[in-house]
């Protein structure tokens, strides 16, 4: 059973003629991890927005579901809902709103939308608190006004934190390793990797093969110019880092 | 012969209509304030400090009606222990109020004023107006100070365990109140003012507040809900030597609000902060315009200000500041802030600011911003991306964008309370 489908998907900016994504195939398992790589520009984020259902791109053809959910056709917050979870390259700053009323307004928001009772505030801390602490993610972080302040580092983990007390279905983690350093790597990976059950579903957008050494994936894509133009296993990934992309790209062109 | 001065006939017309109160120690402060009034005229639109709040209304004989507003929601600040006094359309009401005794402080009526020779209001009443005039004209604190109806002077000589709260209701359709108070807080005192409700269904307010050295005065303004009614207001402080003032108004609904705060800080090392949140929505049949005109003097060494406003604004919602920060020669070591920020939540609302710097003297700190904004796509769609559906995610920006002018509130209770107001009105809309 697949968990995502995405076929020939077409995107455009809707302000402008551009097309960015020209029909993208990606299917992806429950319980199964994904890798793209791809050079910049090539429309990685933009697959992960347009999934999300970010404003300002019109999708000019194809289809995307989770779960038998139509994606394309319903709000951002009922994809979220559903259980589609993006960690975004560039983490957003929200002056005035406290993280952990952040956290609690977006977990009791889902917990309504899908019908289950509001999480107590005593229960609510309890778990936050526990999920922060294995992030290293401390009292004043959160405590403070969403990602306001916070180092690239501290943002990314703040990501997860979030896809942490979330728990969804289908996580996209949107180069969640650029701009960390080592140790920040393995801190981000462990709470991947903690999520991990079996069930729930990742899709890895990265540059870098070294993320892929701790979150092991089990197909790796490498996109182009708005397409997927070659997928393969882990040594696919392996090849990239050693190799660059100008044979891949030669390969198909 | 002369065409007559149009400003002069409108004065005139307006002045045929009133009837001065007479008597007591303030009988000559009245006087000399009709004069001022006849001098300076009653505002036109093209006065300097006129050009974004027409006036007309508020000069008509008439009053334009306002319905007074059924307010299920219940008055602010029910849930607090204070002490009451309740005017209705402008008239004080002994039975709703609270007997009118409270360690610390004293009251007495304007009208007990009125009937004596010597009261300790008379060195304020019309005093720190007649000081507020200049370099602006305010003509609608001089018809205040001619003409209020009623009023309380409160005097606090220590440090009450509870609030003073004013309490405005609007009874009667064609209401024109005039309120005045006189506020003295002595040395050392400390005390919490609050007003809260529409007062009539016009109403021009101005207190006079004169604090003594190490005095502190904490106010917490609430305008009411009634769409319909209008209001002048005018507050006139004058800070001593380490003395504290702060003040706080939140403004929801309402056709055409003026506020103007003017204070002086003369003495060193003073503190004074001026706070305003407003949420308009002018759609249906309603208006709202609301304006914050704010003039702040330092003429002493080391002090303090501080002008936060912010205003949320729908539906052709009109939204005003004009905030001056002046610094005399010899008021080294000024620290001065000034924000002005509207967030408009559609395309037919309007912001329209005028922030102004008067610098005499070199060693100071004195910043002053001012913005117009929609509310932020990216914030928004990150929180929909988490789950939080369109509205509640607007509401929580709007409500964030709000934040730091209700921080402003020292007393966290009270500012939770108009929190969660601010939060009602954003929710009972779309
Ligand atoms: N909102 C936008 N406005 C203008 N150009 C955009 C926008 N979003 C994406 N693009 C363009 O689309 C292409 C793909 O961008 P992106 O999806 O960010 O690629 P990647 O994540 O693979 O680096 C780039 O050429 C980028 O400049
Ligand atoms: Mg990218």
């Amino acid at each position: 059973m697949k968990l995502l489908k995405i076929k020939d998907l077409r995107v455009k900016l809707e302000d402008e003629d551009k097309q960015i994504l020209k029909g993208v195939d990606l299917e992806i398992g429950a319980g199964e991890v994904h890798a793209i790589m791809g050079p910049n520009g090539s429309g990685k984020s933009t697959l992960s927005y347009v999934l999300a259902g970010r404003g300002g791109y019109e999708v000019t053809g194809g289809t995307a579901h989770m779960d038998g959910l139509d994606l394309l056709d319903v709000a951002p917050e009922d994809r979220a809902a559903a259980g589609l979870f993006l960690a975004f390259q560039y983490p957003v700053e929200i002056p005035g709103v406290g993280n952990m009323t952040f956290l609690r307004t977006a977990v009791n928001a889902q917990r309504k939308a899908r019908r289950q009772d509001e999480m107590s505030a005593a229960e609510f801390l309890k778990v936050v608190r526990a999920r922060a602490k294995e992030l290293k993610i401390d009292a004043d972080m959160l405590k403070r006004p969403v990602n306001v302040g916070f180092s690239g580092g501290e943002k990314k983990r703040n990501e997860i934190l979030q896809m942490a007390m979330l728990e969804p279905k289908m996580c996209i983690l949107d180069e969640t390793d650029s701009g960390l350093d080592v140790d920040a790597m393995k801190l981000v990976s462990e709470g991947v990797n903690a999520l991990r059950n079996g069930k729930r579903s990742f899709l890895v957008i990265t540059h870098y093969q070294r993320l892929l050494d701790h979150i092991k994936p089990d197909v790796v894509h490498i996109m182009a110019d708005g397409r997927i133009i070659k997928s393969g296993g882990p040594e696919l990934a392996l090849n990239v880092e050693q190799n660059g992309y100008a044979d891949l790209l030669a390969e198909v062109a | 012969m002369s065409a007559p001065n149009p400003r002069t006939v409108a004065t005139e017309a307006l002045l045929d209509t009133l009837k001065m109160p007479e008597g007591g120690c303030i009988e000559v402060a009245r006087r000399a304030a009709l004069a001022r009034l006849r001098a300076m005229g009653l505002p036109q639109r093209r006065d300097e400090y006129w050009k974004f709040t027409k006036p007309d209304t508020l000069l008509t004989a008439e009053v334009p009606p306002a319905a007074p507003f059924d307010n299920e929601e219940g008055l602010l600040f029910d849930e607090f222990d204070r002490l009451k006094i309740v005017f209705v359309d402008g008239v004080f009401d002994p039975q709703a109020s609270d007997d009118l005794s409270l360690e610390g402080v004293s009251f007495d009526r304007l009208e007990d004023i009125c009937c004596t020779d010597i009261h300790w209001a008379k060195d304020i009443y019309g005093v720190l107006e007649t000081r507020g005039q200049t370099p602006v004209p305010r003509p609608f604190a001089a018809l205040n100070t001619a003409f209020a109806t009623d009023g309380i002077a409160i005097h606090v000589t220590g440090r009450p365990s509870k609030p003073i709260s004013l309490i405005y209701i609007h009874g009667s359709r064609a209401s024109d109140a005039i309120l005045h108070h006189v506020i003295r807080v002595e040395s050392g005192a400390e005390v919490t003012i609050l007003e809260n409700g529409p007062a009539a269904a016009r109403l021009n307010e101005c207190m006079e507040i004169d604090i003594a050295d190490g005095g502190t005065l904490h106010h917490v303004r609430a305008q009411g809900r009634d769409p319909e009614r209008r209001a002048v207001t005018a507050m006139f402080t004058r800070l001593g030597k380490q003395s504290v003032f702060k003040s706080f108004t939140v403004t929801v609904n309402g056709a055409l609000t003026r506020n103007e705060s003017v204070i002086e800080l003369i003495g060193d090392d003073g503190v004074a902060h001026v706070a305003g949140a407003c949420v308009g929505d002018a759609g249906g049949n309603r208006d709202f315009h609301h304006d914050d005109t704010v003039f702040v003097t330092h003429d002493a060494l080391n002090c303090e200000s501080r002008q936060v406003f912010k205003k949320v604004l729908r539906n052709g919602a009109t939204g005003v500041f004009q905030g001056k920060i002046l610094v005399k020669a010899g008021a080294q070591k000024t620290d001065g802030y000034q924000i002005s920020q509207a967030l408009l939540l559609d395309d037919d609302s309007q912001f329209l600011a005028k922030p102004e710097l008067e610098i005499y003297a070199d060693d100071v700190i004195c910043s002053h911003g001012s913005t117009t904004g929609a509310i932020d796509e990216t914030a928004l769609f990150y929180l929909r991306s988490r789950g939080v559906p369109q509205k509640e995610a607007t509401n929580l920006l709007t409500l964030s964008f709000l934040a730091e002018a209700v921080d402003e509130i020292e007393d966290k209770a009270l500012a939770e309370d108009i929190r969660s107001r601010l939060e009602n009105w954003l929710s009972r809309r779309g």
